[in-house]
């Protein structure tokens, strides 16, 4: 029998002491929101606890609640695959240049995750190990998710882009990407 | 004794013989960015057929390549690299913008979607249509084909005062 919201988030204030866990409304799925600066205790704990056991990251939603405030909420889906259940863990996040510490640590399936987040809303995900624009073009200005961002930019389109890499740019990539896989020599 | 002459002769013009071999094989590079393609496979395969016209051959390397359909709309990161399938493409070479999306943006009035592909590549004909039906591509290849025989070989030096 899987655990509703409210016993999960009894079970992460134990585990996880401040971590704000609060069960909201929802209408298909335990649904829980903690506070951002304790998020990745809470997601350790989620996924660590032998009562829980959330091994799987599925998706990070982001929303952009322009007027309201706080203004940004992420929305996390889990997946525990033995129970079997699914949470949904929300968190909120202030101001005009949200931050929030990440989970790819925990979960390596948010390296995508935010790095789409981040390019597409603009919440800066701190300690990823390589935060790059996924979705829109390497020079991209602003975040188009957001609901200030025009519509249409009338920006002149872009034709060409460099085939070339110079030596330096060639081995900072290969070593760029052993660190982020953890392998090979430094 | 027959008299030699009497082989059967044609007379033309090298520019016009030219221009119509170049007209009678145009080579599409294999190129659908969106649902067009599906159109534009339609019209390739044998139930609208444009091996009638000698455009049959899609090619999946742009050197070989004389013609570029723009098939689905064209995203802004795509555009570098539309652009440099067509600097691959070896001259003489033809565009056909197909459907809305391609030549003005379509129902896509924003940011991502490059509005007109003629500012990446230049067209030669645009086909409308929301996808085009494989008779207006094929339409489309027609017209192409008659703007072709209109265009000349070879650059002729101006002639001297």
């Amino acid at each position: 029998m899987p655990m509703d919201a409210t016993a999960v988030a009894a079970v992460l204030d134990r585990l996880v002491p401040g971590s704000g866990a609060q069960a909201l409304a929802a209408i298909d799925q335990p649904t829980l929101v903690v506070s951002a600066d304790r998020l990745a205790e809470a997601c350790r704990a989620l996924r660590d606890d032998p009562a829980l056991g959330y091994t799987a990251l599925l998706d990070i939603v982001g929303v952009d609640r322009q007027g309201a405030e706080p203004r940004f909420e992420l929305s996390y889906s889990l997946l525990a695959a033995d129970a079997p259940a699914r949470l949904r863990v929300k968190v909120r996040l202030a101001g005009p240049e949200p931050h929030v510490g990440t989970v790819t640590g925990i979960w390596p399936s948010a390296g995508f995750l935010e790095r789409e987040v981040w390019d597409l809303l603009g919440v800066v995900f701190d300690g990823h190990p390589d935060l790059r624009r996924l979705l829109t073009p390497d020079e991209w200005e602003g975040h188009p998710l957001r609901k200030d961002y025009p519509v249409q930019i009338g920006a002149p389109v872009r034709t060409y882009e460099p085939i070339q890499v110079t030596e330096e740019q060639f081995a900072e990539r290969i070593l760029k990407s052993r660190r982020v896989r953890g392998s090979g020599t430094r | 004794m027959a008299p030699e002459w009497d082989i059967p002769i044609l007379t033309t013009t090298v520019d016009k013989m030219v221009q119509w071999a170049r007209r009678s094989s145009i080579w599409p590079v294999t190129l659908g960015l969106a649902c067009c393609a599906i159109e534009m496979m339609s019209m390739a395969a044998s139930r609208y057929d444009i091996a009638r016209f000698g455009a049959e051959v899609f090619r999946a390397s742009p050197r070989q390549a004389d013609l570029m359909i723009v098939a689905g709309r064209l995203s802004r990161k795509m555009a570098p690299a539309v652009r440099r399938i067509y600097d691959q493409m070896p001259e003489p070479k033809w565009v056909i913008s197909m459907g809305a999306c391609a030549s003005c943006g379509g129902v896509f009035d924003n940011y991502a979607i490059v509005q007109g592909c003629d500012q990446v590549v230049p067209v030669d004909v645009f086909v409308p249509g929301c996808p085009p039906r494989p008779e207006a591509l094929l339409y489309a290849i027609v017209a192409l084909q008659r703007k072709i025989d209109r265009q000349r070989a070879f650059a002729y030096p101006a002639a001297r005062p």
